[in-house]
């Protein structure tokens, strides 16, 4: 299942190229390729750089500050950290179940992030790619390109977000540092005054929620060729799954699937993850390599994220999603698809199903309840797991009789996902760039490769200022024989 | 009725002096409501003052510049010269690298795009910072050149006005 170009047998007589960092990518990830003389690709290498002290950072703190204070981890998806920790510290408050109007409050903060997260990938971060092609005019493959020739495109990723974001805001109380989610529940529901401001417009949403995947459905029909094979590798999956088999972002059972479609493990506890899953640690990278224990580190390793949740459920609970979630599986035919520009398409069937449960929670009389928080049993350890935009989040927690953290484990979606990241450059490597001269539209090949997966490495690093890509050749003595660059400003010259 | 002035810090008080934005708006936000400096201004003073706070500028904050006649970006840098800086921002209409986070001039080309309109007058106060360190405090160099800061705005605000 493993492409070979993890390690080149003779590194020392070989040129390297890097990409560092990788453009429209959140935070600093950084690709290495390795050449010989004839331009053939011999080792590939994606380096993120996970910030480690995070555990830290949160041990010694009374639990309840937990959900604001992971917030502070990431700013781009603190509601997932907000909600995992949450979930995870229930435990310690004894609330085995939830209220309805808690659970429902805290799933619409949760449908809210997957909006606005989804629609900035899409409209803003990929479509210029998408719409362009991989290797047109840089200076028109960026936003201001789409928006100039594709406006409404533009608009709508802009209404989207924003849109998510009120749907967080309300929830969560207020725009950043939201306090909503609390251990056993809620501190506030929505009231009828914010649940009729966000009815006036979530109609449209879900409208342009389902003509968004109609566009990226429409390009995977135009260009299959491109779509089905670009940087695709097997590798099995994983994702939780509701208790009905549907798919739930916001709680169930591990679900795991091999390369083939065949499940590997079913109904597992997310409270027992520590027995599913290892993570090794590779002396050439920061970031951890998870892997499925029963399979071992060889073969173990799998994809988390859209891809992997729209093919790992039987079915999606909201109508219109549930109709693209068929035509994506009968697109893809018997066996799973193992393309990450599907993951495209399967974001924008979540994002519509994300827009389809807000509608229906803005419906339902419990959303503006007021039964809003249960205790029991005091625990002392606690587990949560939330489906982020990203893919599974983890987050396990112990305290002790003083109410202080002293033991806490995050699992990042992003780090799920490095093992399958590296398999899909070392593809597209292969693919375009083996044999022939490092051009900036080949490099940008690799970077949309990475892209698909929406890597969120803001828990590893803070991106300040510019994020110039730089590209070193060097000879093999070690010196440079040539250098291209982007600046800050997108312009690319050698 | 939207205020004329945007002020908008930008920054994650968990990650050293990447605090100075936020804690700043807070030093802004007592000065404009404690009554011993801004309430003395006159009638209608504080409420020309709108103040926001992200971890990063998003797409969406084009939208709450629209009908401002200034904003005011504040931000923590590790280049900037010590103990602050200020110039003004522009709508480029170049290509820029788009990430998840935007830089302010990024901000104000999607609002070009999005409004189809010249964005309001835009500034950067980027004040020095040293460290950017998660779960560390603000380094004290940042909290002198904050100092210097407020009594800045506290100035800038009042010609604003």
């Amino acid at each position: 299942m493993s492409l070979s170009l993890e390690t080149a047998a003779n590194p020392e007589n070989l040129r390297r190229v890097a990409i560092d960092p990788v453009s429209r990518v959140e935070g600093h990830g950084k690709v290495t390729i390795l050449l010989d003389d004839k331009n053939r690709i011999h080792q590939v290498r994606l380096h993120i750089v996970e910030f480690r002290g995070f555990e830290k950072f949160i041990q010694g703190r009374p639990y309840w500050e937990v959900p604001v204070m992971v917030q502070r981890l990431c700013g781009i998806c603190p509601v997932s950290h907000h909600l995992a920790a949450s979930k995870a510290l229930d435990a310690i408050v004894g609330a085995q179940h939830l209220t309805s109007t808690a659970e429902k409050n805290r799933r619409l903060m949760h449908y809210g992030q997957i909006l606005q997260s989804h629609a900035l990938h899409f409209f803003h971060l990929c479509s210029p790619d998408l719409l362009f092609g991989f290797d047109s005019d840089i200076s028109k493959r960026n936003i201001v390109g789409v928006a100039e020739k594709y406006p409404e495109t533009a608009k709508r990723g802009i209404l989207l977000r924003k849109f998510g974001q009120e749907v967080i805001r309300h929830t969560a109380g207020k725009r950043v540092h939201g306090t909503g989610s609390v251990p056993g529940g809620v501190n506030k529901s929505l009231s009828i005054a914010e649940r009729d401001e966000l009815l006036r417009d979530i109609y449209q949403m879900v409208a342009w929620s389902r003509e968004a995947v109609h566009m990226v459905k429409e390009l995977h029909h135009k260009n299959p060729e491109l779509y089905n094979s670009f940087g695709a590798f097997r590798a099995n999956y994983m994702s939780m799954v509701g208790y009905d088999g549907s798919l739930d972002l916001y709680h169930g059972r591990l679900r795991g699937r091999d390369e083939n479609g065949n499940v590997l493990f079913d109904g597992v506890d997310y409270n027992d993850y520590t027995v599913l899953i290892g993570e090794e640690v590779k002396n050439w990278s920061y970031m951890k390599f998870p892997y499925l224990k029963s399979l071992g580190k060889e073969k173990g390793w799998y994809r988390v994220g859209p891809l992997s949740r729209i093919q790992n459920c039987d079915f999606i609970s909201t109508p219109l999603a549930e109709i693209e979630r068929r035509e994506f599986m009968a697109y893809s035919g018997v066996m799973p698809m193992h393309a990450p520009l599907g993951y495209h398409w399967a974001r924008m069937i979540e994002m519509l199903h994300a827009a389809e449960m807000i509608k229906d929670l803005l419906h339902d009389d419990d959303i503006t309840g007021n039964d809003l928080i249960v205790t029991g049993e005091r625990g002392f350890e606690g587990v949560g797991v939330i489906e982020a935009p990203r893919g599974t989040l983890i987050h396990h927690y112990r305290v002790d009789e003083n109410d202080l953290v002293t033991m806490c484990n995050l699992i990042v979606s992003t780090t799920h996902n490095n093992q399958a990241m590296n398999e899909a450059v070392r593809r597209v490597a292969q693919q375009y760039l083996h044999g022939h001269e490092i051009t900036e539209g080949l490099l940008n090949h690799i970077e949309v490769a990475i892209r698909a997966f929406d890597p969120c490495l803001s828990c590893a690093t803070h991106a300040l200022g510019k994020m110039p890509l730089e590209v070193e050749v060097l000879g093999v003595d070690g010196t440079q024989l040539s250098t291209l660059s982007r600046s800050g400003d997108g312009s690319f010259c050698a | 009725m939207t205020a004329p002035v945007l002020i908008f810090a930008i920054g994650n008080e968990s990650r050293g002096d990447d605090a100075l934005g936020p804690m700043l708006l807070r030093e802004i936000d007592n000065w404009l409501n404690s009554g011993e400096g801004a309430r003395e201004k006159g009638e209608g003073f504080v409420e020309r003052f709108e103040l926001l706070e992200d971890f990063q500028l998003q797409i969406e904050h084009a939208m709450d510049m629209k009908d401002r006649q200034r904003v005011l970006f504040i931000d923590a840098g590790m280049d900037t010269p010590a103990p602050f800086s200020f110039y003004r921002a522009k709508a480029t209409g170049e290509p820029v690298l788009y990430s998840h986070a935007l830089a302010p001039q990024a901000l104000l080309d999607v609002y070009v795009q999005f409004y189809k309109e010249p964005p309001p007058d835009a500034y950067i106060l980027c004040i020095k910072g040293e460290s950017f360190e998660l779960g560390e405090p603000p380094t004290p160099a940042a909290l002198n050149h904050l100092a210097l800061a407020l009594d800045f705005v506290k100035q800038l605000l009042d010609v604003s006005s």
